[in-house]
Parts: structure tokens; C-alpha cells; sequence
């Protein structure tokens, strides 16, 4: 029962790390949701950017070569549910399913002669100054490139939602693409736009995770983390800035129930191993109590006939 | 005319074919994990491909992996069943109940379940005794740890997982009074990102010694990233990590148990036996420890595995007391496998843990 063994500074530095894949792929997906599109497919896109990037990273020796390949490699598969559910106006949620079942047996696949195998190491963005100022220094300004995109990207789809006129449309699409279609916006091509982000965004989460937070291939490693995103885009009330608070307090808890395990504390764990869970949904329910909806349009098909 | 003939001869065809059919053994393996885990279902596999090897055309071998513990294990073990299995492997302590409850519906299937304890006239029951490789482990951690702390990722407080860390603790502690042990549960038998996490926490709290009873190798890559901790492989030998961080490892050797039991289902002689053997029976191998280990360290933890392999020592051997400090074993006295306090079923830490464990 040493508390003192938890060093605060440390504990938030790796909450961040532990953040980051579950803040990117929610992001993404709820850029989907917002334009009317319910994609269950999140973790088949973040494991098959899991394998891409890696992949790539150990064949070229760059991780950042690897990032850009997830980001493809989970867009493209993203594609596929974009074709079965706009144009073969197939079940969203059937899609989604078949979706994650196929990206976790392809990268199954994929990954064989991956399996033990090291990745290059990404460098640490240390900023010389500012990342030696003691505790803001490791907090803020030590951590590899991603997790900054990741904030950066909270706040860039928030000014596209809030702020752009992209973001009203994409908007409109998501709340009436009946209304969005009359008005002469093009519903599909706006919705195969934001699937194809969604899947981007995922498959950097999924790279984030076999490249720099674990770091290593195995199969199955992103373990339901897509399922956790999905279900924090809806405590989150599809809004960017609960998506990262949830994003975080989830991670945060998680690497804090573990420090008060290893410090030995005397509450059951069994209550630790649930709090991130209980925590972050209590939270984001009780913050989710202005009564912002679903988009209307959300997982309804559309047609330009109908 | 000609169309009765076809028909006649695709019906002899297929009944050709299904006596054919009939000499092949069915073997089905049930996964807890994923079989490129590196680990705990990787060696099982192993197993599987042995007796495929072994049997060649006689047997026909199939597997489900990633199968949750619990009611959706009892549906792909009935679909097994159905299948016309002749012998399933289930190899998770989870897989228990859902093993006894399928084995009650089909009497001619065989069944063998992997670490657990309740058996049935068609199930038998196997474990290995990896408690005696974490006795290896936990006499090399004693000797190489400087800050004298060791962090352990467990996964379930099952006797199995129990058994190790008082193992490796009480092995540890005879070369180093000094010792703490911080046990970490992760409720998860294979999640690589949350294993890591747990690594972390516990190297960030001062550990250089982890040792896993996880699945997957991320541990090693969080120990191997930290610089000065090192690690043990866990179920396989991971030796991809070697020499440093990992620096030894326990491999459990399922394959020449699967032959036998296949084997024994061919010539009708199966019967439901419960088997449970160590270093000695060769069902639990010590990976080749590294060079990182000093050479009096290694010859000592070379020593201490030939004794538990002739049955000279038993690494639960007297003077031990209980958590709470009431006696368990006399001087000079073993534990029992089964009966009060046997460990079978234990569930209580040795003397000197300061953790509580998890009801």
C-alpha cells in the first residue's frame, strides 16, 4: 500500500499513450455517425491498420511510412462497407458486422510472417527546451508525433463541424439527407467521403497500437478497443471534445486502476478492473444530459428515389 | 436407364466414401487465444500440428480459436460434437463447465480439458505442474533483481495462476530475503495492449524483474523497451526476445500427451484419467536461459530444475505458512495435489505476499 511508488507525472504521461488509439478511432467514427452512418466496422478497419502499418514500418524501416499506410489500408477497407451500404444499399449494421469479422481474419492472414517480429522505433518528439521543464516537460512535450495529431484532430473536426460550411452540410446530410438532397448536395458522395475518414482515422489507431503503444504484431491485439470507441461516440453525445474527455478519462483510469494494483492498494480489484468502464460512461451520461440527440438520419439507408 | 446407373454408382461412390471417412480419427482443439499469440495457444497448436504429424491420413484435425470462456465455448464445443468428433481438446480453465455439460450429451465423444479439475466418465482431465518452471523463474528473479522488486501480470485468481506466484515467490525469497512481489491482474488471458499497460505501471513503479501469466509477448516488448528489466517467456518460449529482457522461459510441451490420447482413442483404450506432470514427465521445459544471467546463477537454477525433474525436491516444500501466518506445511512436509489446502485448489498466498487475492 504505497502510494508513493505512483509517480503522477509518469501516470499521466502514459494515460495519454493509453488514450490516443480509442481517441482516434472514436473521432473517426464520429465523423461517420454525424453524417447519418452507422459503421460497426471500426475494429476490423483499426486491426487491419494495425498490420498494415506494420507491415509497411518493417519492410521500409519507417514508421511513418507505416502511419500512412494504416491510414490507407483502413480507408480502403472502409470502402467496401461504403459500397455494400450507398450503392447496394445493404443493412448498415450487417455490413458493419461483416465488416470487423473480415478485417479481423485478413489481418489474421496478412500478419502471419509478422508474428515476432520488431518494428522500427518511432522517435519521441522531445522538444529540447520545453520537454526538460520538470512535470510539464514529460506531460506535454515528450511523446511521440500521433498522440498530438490526435488532439490536433479533436479540434479540427470540431471547427469542420461547428465553424465550416463543409460541416454543415456533411451536417444536414446526417440529420435529414432527404431535406440535405433537395437542397442539391451530393448524400452519397458526402457519406463515402466521411466513411472513408472514419476508416483513415481507425486505421491510424490501430497502427498506433502495433507500433508505438504495444509495440508488436499479434493477432487480435486490438481486443475490443473498436467496440469501446463506438460506444464512447454515443455517451459522448456525438460531440468532438466529450469524445476526447471520455477518450481520456477511460485511458486514464485504466492505467490508474493498474498503478494502484502494482502499488498494492486495499480496494478489491475487481471493483478496479470495472472502474474505467462504470466511470466513463457515469460521467458522460451525466454530462449527456442537454438532451443532444443521434443525428436523425443515422444508420437509415438512402436512396435518391425513395 | 443410363441416369439410374450414374445415380447407382455416386451412391456407391459415397458410401465408399463415408466408410473411408469412418477410419479417420476426428480430433477438434478448442483456442482460448488467437494461434499466432506466441504463447499459450501457440504451443497448443503445436500440439495439434504433432499429431497431425503423428497420424497423417488417419486423422483429421480441426480447430476453433479465440473461443470465449463461458456459454458461447459450450455452442462451439457442441458444434464440434455435432461434427462427428471423435476427441476434443479444450484447453482453457474456462472451458470447465461448458466441457462437462456437452460431454453429458454425447457419451461416445471423448473430451479432455486442460487445467481444470471436475472429470466425467468421458472427460479426462490434463494440466502440467508450470509451478515447478516458476520455481526456476522465481530462484533467477531472486538473484538478478536490484531494487528488489518483481512485478507480476497475472490473468485470473484460478489455483493455476495462484500456484505460480507462490511459487516463484517462495524461490525468490530464499535467494533474497529483501523481495517484494506486485501483482497485477489483468482479467484477460490474452490482450496485448492492456498487458503492456500493466508492464508499464509496474516497471514505472520501480520493477526490473516481470514475470507474466498472460499470453501474449507484450510484456517483453514493454521490459525490452524500459532497457534494464528483464522477463521470462510464458507458456512459449519467446525467444525472439533472448537474451535480453527475456532471459529464460517456461514452455509447456503438449504434444507428446495429444499423441498418446489420440493414439489411445484409435485402439479403443481412451479411458478418463487425470494427468498432471512437470519438468520430469518433460511436459514443462525450461527455455535456455541467457547469457544475461551470471554463470553460478544459471548452474544454481540448473540444479534446482534436475531436482524437481528426479522428484528430489518439491518446490512446495516445508516450513511454509500461510498468508495470514497460520502453518500449511511442516518442516520437510510437500503439498499435497489434492485434499484441504492441496494444490489442486489453492487459493491463499505463502507467508511474506503482502497482496490480497481477488475473490
Amino acid at each position: 500500500m504505497d502510494l508513493s511508488a505512483i509517480n503522477p507525472v509518469l501516470l499521466i504521461a502514459s494515460l495519454m499513450v493509453a488514450a490516443t488509439p480509442l481517441l482516434l478511432a472514436a473521432i473517426g467514427e464520429l465523423v461517420v455517425e454525424r453524417a447519418g452512418v452507422l459503421n460497426l466496422g471500426v475494429e476490423g478497419m483499426m486491426i487491419i491498420g494495425a498490420i498494415a502499418g506494420f507491415a509497411i514500418s518493417v519492410e521500409t524501416t519507417s514508421p511513418m511510412l507505416g502511419l500512412l499506410a494504416a491510414m490507407v489500408a483502413g480507408a480502403v477497407l472502409s470502402l467496401l462497407f461504403a459500397f455494400l451500404t450507398q450503392f447496394a444499399l445493404a443493412n448498415q449494421v450487417a455490413s458493419g458486422l461483416a465488416l470487423t469479422l473480415f478485417g479481423l481474419g485478413l489481418s489474421a492472414l496478412m500478419g502471419q510472417s509478422y508474428v515476432g517480429v520488431k518494428p522500427p522505433a518511432m522517435a519521441k518528439l522531445d522538444i529540447p527546451v520545453l520537454s526538460d521543464i520538470p512535470v510539464l516537460g514529460p506531460i506535454l512535450f515528450s511523446h511521440d508525433p500521433v498522440l498530438y495529431i490526435g488532439i490536433a484532430l479533436t479540434g479540427a473536426v470540431f471547427w469542420f463541424l461547428k465553424k465550416s460550411r463543409g460541416g454543415l452540410i456533411l451536417r444536414a446530410v446526417g440529420e435529414s439527407h432527404d431535406a440535405a438532397h433537395a437542397l442539391g448536395y451530393n448524400v452519397i458522395r458526402v457519406r463515402i467521403l466521411a466513411i472513408m475518414f472514419g476508416g483513415a482515422c481507425a486505421g491510424l489507431g490501430g497502427a498506433y497500437i502495433s507500433l508505438i503503444r504495444v509495440p508488436q504484431w499479434t493477432e487480435g491485439m486490438t481486443a475490443g478497443i473498436g467496440w469501446i470507441a463506438l460506444a464512447l461516440v454515443v455517451f459522448a453525445s456525438w460531440k468532438p471534445w466529450r469524445v476526447l474527455l471520455g477518450a481520456y478519462l477511460f485511458g486514464g483510469i485504466n492505467v490508474l486502476q493498474l498503478n494502484l494494483q502494482a502499488a498494492g492498494i486495499a480496494i478489491p480489484v475487481e471493483y478496479l478492473a470495472m472502474s474505467p468502464y462504470l466511470i466513463t460512461i457515469l460521467v458522460l451520461v451525466i454530462m449527456s444530459a442537454d438532451k443532444s440527440g443521434a443525428p436523425a438520419s443515422l444508420g437509415r439507408t438512402f436512396h435518391a428515389s425513395q | 436407364m443410363k441416369l439410374t446407373k450414374l445415380l447407382t454408382s455416386a451412391a456407391v461412390a459415397l458410401g465408399l466414401a463415408t466408410t473411408a471417412m469412418a477410419d479417420t480419427t476426428k480430433v477438434g482443439f478448442v483456442y482460448v487465444g488467437p494461434v499466432g499469440d506466441g504463447g499459450w495457444t501457440y504451443e497448443h497448436d503445436k500440439g495439434r500440428q504433432a499429431v497431425e504429424a503423428a497420424f497423417g491420413d488417419k486423422v483429421e484435425t480441426t480447430f476453433v480459436e479465440s473461443v470465449p470462456e463461458g456459454a458461447d465455448a459450450e455452442r462451439v464445443i457442441t458444434q464440434m460434437a455435432l461434427q462427428g468428433a471423435d476427441l476434443i481438446f479444450t484447453t482453457s480453465f474456462g472451458y470447465m463447465d461448458p466441457t462437462i455439460n456437452v460431454a453429458k450429451k454425447f457419451p461416445k465423444v471423448k473430451f479432455e480439458h486442460a487445467t481444470g479439475y471436475k472429470q466425467a466418465d468421458n472427460v479426462s482431465v490434463y494440466s502440467a505442474r508450470f509451478y515447478e518452471g516458476r520455481a526456476v523463474q522465481g530462484h533467477i528473479a531472486g538473484h538478478m533483481t536490484k531494487t528488489n522488486k518483481i512485478g507480476y501480470i497475472a490473468s485470473f485468481p484460478i489455483p493455476e495462476v495462484i500456484r505460480g506466484i507462490n511459487s516463484a515467490y517462495i524461490h525468490a525469497q530464499k535467494v533474497n530475503p529483501d523481495v517484494e512481489f506486485s501483482v497485477i491482474w489483468a482479467y484477460t488471458w490474452f490482450d496485448p495492449a492492456k498487458e503492456a499497460d500493466a508492464a508499464k505501471a509496474l516497471i514505472e513503479q520501480g520493477a526490473d524483474v516481470i514475470l507474466q501469466h498472460t499470453d501474449s509477448t507484450a510484456p517483453q516488448a514493454a521490459a525490452q523497451a524500459a532497457g534494464n528489466v528483464i522477463t521470462f517467456g510464458q507458456a512459449s518460449d519467446m525467444g525472439e526476445y533472448a537474451p535480453f529482457p527475456r532471459v529464460s522461459s517456461i514452455i509447456d510441451d503438449w504434444a507428446p500427451y495429444y499423441v498418446a490420447r489420440t493414439q489411445a482413442v484409435m485402439d479403443g483404450t481412451w479411458e478418463s484419467v487425470s494427468t498432471w506432470d512437470g519438468i520430469g514427465a518433460g511436459m514443462v521445459g525450461i527455455g535456455e536461459i541467457s547469457d544475461a544471467v551470471p554463470a553460478d546463477v544459471k548452474a544454481s537454477a540448473l540444479a534446482l530444475k534436475e531436482s524437481l525433474a528426479d522428484g528430489s525436491y518439491h518446490a512446495f516444500t516445508g516450513p511454509l505458512n500461510k498468508q495470514d501466518g497460520s502453518a500449511w506445511l511442516a518442516e520437510g512436509e510437500t503439498a499435497a495435489d489434492y485434499g484441504d489446502n492441496g494444490l489442486a485448489g489453492l487459493n491463499f498466498y505463502v507467508e511474506g505476499i503482502t497482496a490480497e487475492i481477488p475473490n
